[in-house]
Order: structure tokens, then sequence, then C-alpha cells
């Protein structure tokens, strides 16, 4: 619980770190001051692009004690706003799984490293960055926990396979080995109420550790202040309900 | 890339965007999360010049009403240059 009377400072700034292939990416790098220690978060942005939204993000884990790192997955279509490196990387349907995965387990990695940092890591992402949470925590080890937002192509149909998505998230589940929160609204389009329900049974099956919750009157994005998707009720209490899993999981 | 409905087309063409006029070499249309679009999803174009990197873009943000007659008006109005001998 926060006090007016805690002292609190924060660190934040652009870091580089190796990601796949040896390539240097940017990350947004947010950490509270002193020894630690602090568990990690790696944050994963969403399909719009290493944008605000995510430095306030990555700060407000940081202002909730966590040292928090969202690498830019977007870093190999080049530098300008993040609405057109983003659209350069649409345009090419997202960035390759195995790619982002090892920009994420780099991140990963990098905050292991850090003498302040925990020994718990966990990942967060949004929309396409849910989905890659999934499938990072799924193929890596060393995620201790997963919030998954609104993550669509966590199913996958045969159709949707591609050479860059060539497996389809769902299909990791049974190499899942931490917990995962899910948010999700009803009125979102990918994920669908159905889709989220395959998810759900997907892990009931394998015996993995979930927390699903599904918001009426919410679609795709209900966090997001500055677009009409936003909902004030569903976005406080999920915020509140990543706090307290987060809380539980990732306890030093 | 939520949906991944995604086509690129090569096209000849000049567009001015933020830094002023350049030579357009593609459109990449897609039915995806806009920017700044109030709808979960729109018929987004981006006009662009790959080589010139990201910032070389326009981008149009269409409802699905809104691409359907674009489309027509396009093909109405070559159409009718087409029949006047303009083309």
């Amino acid at each position: 619980m926060y006090t007016t009377d805690q002292y609190e400072g924060m660190l934040a700034e652009t870091v580089v770190i190796q990601g796949a292939n040896g390539d240097t990416i940017d990350a947004y790098f947010a950490r509270p001051l002193g020894a630690g220690l602090f568990p990690g978060m790696v944050l994963i942005h969403h399909m719009p692009g290493w944008d605000e939204w995510y430095r306030e993000a990555t700060r407000r884990f940081a202002h909730h004690g966590y040292a928090a790192l969202s690498p830019n997955l977007y870093e190999r279509y080049g530098h300008g706003t993040p609405e057109d490196v983003a659209a350069a990387a649409r345009a090419d349907g997202g960035v390759p799984d195995d790619q982002a995965v090892a920009d994420l387990a780099a991140a990963m990695r990098y905050l292991r490293a850090l003498p302040y940092v925990s020994a718990k890591v966990g990942v967060f992402g949004t929309c396409s960055g849910g989905r890659h949470a999934v499938l990072a925590a799924s193929r890596v080890a060393g995620f201790d926990a997963i919030v998954d937002c609104w993550g669509g192509g966590v199913v996958m149909g045969p159709d949707q396979l591609t050479p860059q998505r060539p497996v389809a998230p769902i299909d990791y589940t049974a190499d899942l080995n931490c917990p995962i929160l899910g948010l999700f609204g009803e009125e979102d389009h990918s994920p669908t109420v159905d889709e989220v329900a395959r998810h759900e049974e997907a892990l009931q099956r394998q015996g993995k550790e979930y927390e699903f919750h599904m918001y009426p009157d919410a679609g795709h994005g209900f966090f997001y202040y500055h677009r009409p998707s936003y909902r004030q009720a569903q976005a406080v209490d999920g915020w509140e309900k990543i706090w307290t899993f987060l809380g539980r999981k990732l306890a030093v | 890339m939520c949906t991944m409905i995604v086509q690129k087309v090569s096209l000849e063409g000049c567009g001015k965007g933020a830094g002023g006029w350049f030579d357009m070499n593609q459109a990449n249309v897609s039915w995806d999360h806009p920017f700044h679009a109030p709808q979960e999803h729109a018929l987004n174009i981006d006009f662009v010049n790959a080589d010139q990197g990201p910032s070389a873009r326009i981008a149009v943000e269409l409802s699905v009403e809104s691409a359907r007659q674009l489309v027509e008006t396009i093909q109405a109005v070559l159409a009718e240059a087409e029949s006047r001998g303009h083309v």
C-alpha cells in the first residue's frame, strides 16, 4: 500500500539491449530508486507501436515497485514516429514470432542480470503484446507470471498460420510453466469470447494455473484512455487485478 | 496486425507527407487497428516509399462504407476519363 510519507524515486530512460540475432534494440526502462530487490517486468507494446502509452505503463509499473523494461519490437523497421514505424510493421503482418520471442527473452535476461532485480520476472502485454506474452512465456523458461490483456491471435485456425506466425500460441500450452492472468472484453473481435473460452479450456485441460476475467461492456483496448475503447470502471478494476496478481506471483 | 489482413500493391505516384512531396512506390492496404480513427478496426491505406524509411508515409483510415465509396468513385472517374479519351 502506497502512503504519502513514503520516499519515492524513479529512474526512467532508454537503454540498449541485444535482441534476436544479436541485433541491438532500444528498450525503455523504468525502475524505482534503491537497492531493491525489485521484481522485474517485461512490457510488450501493442500493435500501434512502442508509443507514449507504453512509456507511461512502464513508469507505472516502476511506481508500483517493479523494474520494468519495454523493448522496441519494431526496431528493425527503423525510426520515426511510433505510428509510422508501427504502420511499416503492420504492412508486414507484424514481426516474426521467433524474433519477438528472442527479443523478449533478451529483455528478461537483461533484467535478471541486474543486481537490484529479484529472482522473479513477469511479462505484460496488450493486444499483439498479449499474444507475444503468452508465446514468450510458453517457449522460454525464466518468466514467473504472465499478464495477457486482450491478446488476439492466441487461438489461430490453420488458415491464419503464416511463415511469420507458424504456430498458434495455444498449441504451446503444455509448455507453459507460470501462472497467467487474462483480462478481456466481451465486445472484442480479437480475441472473441469463444476464443478466450477455448484458451481457458486448454489451460484447464493441461492443469495450468490461470485467472481469466471477461468484462461486460468492454471491447479491445479498454485501458487506452486516449481511445474511444476506454472503459473507466473496467480499467480501474483490471489494473487492481494486475497488482494483486503480480503481488502474489512475483513476491520478493 | 491483430487481424493480419493486409496486402501491398506497387504503384507510381507522388504524395505530400509531413516532410513535403515524395515519390510513392507502394500502398499498404490493411483491415486492422487504426491509429486515430475511432473504430476498433478500419480500412487503412498507407501510401509509402519504403526506401525512404517509415516516415515517408501518407496515412488514410476509412470506414467500410467510405472505403467502398472511394473505390467506386475512383473507378467512375477513370471510366469517365477513358470515355472522353483522356486516358
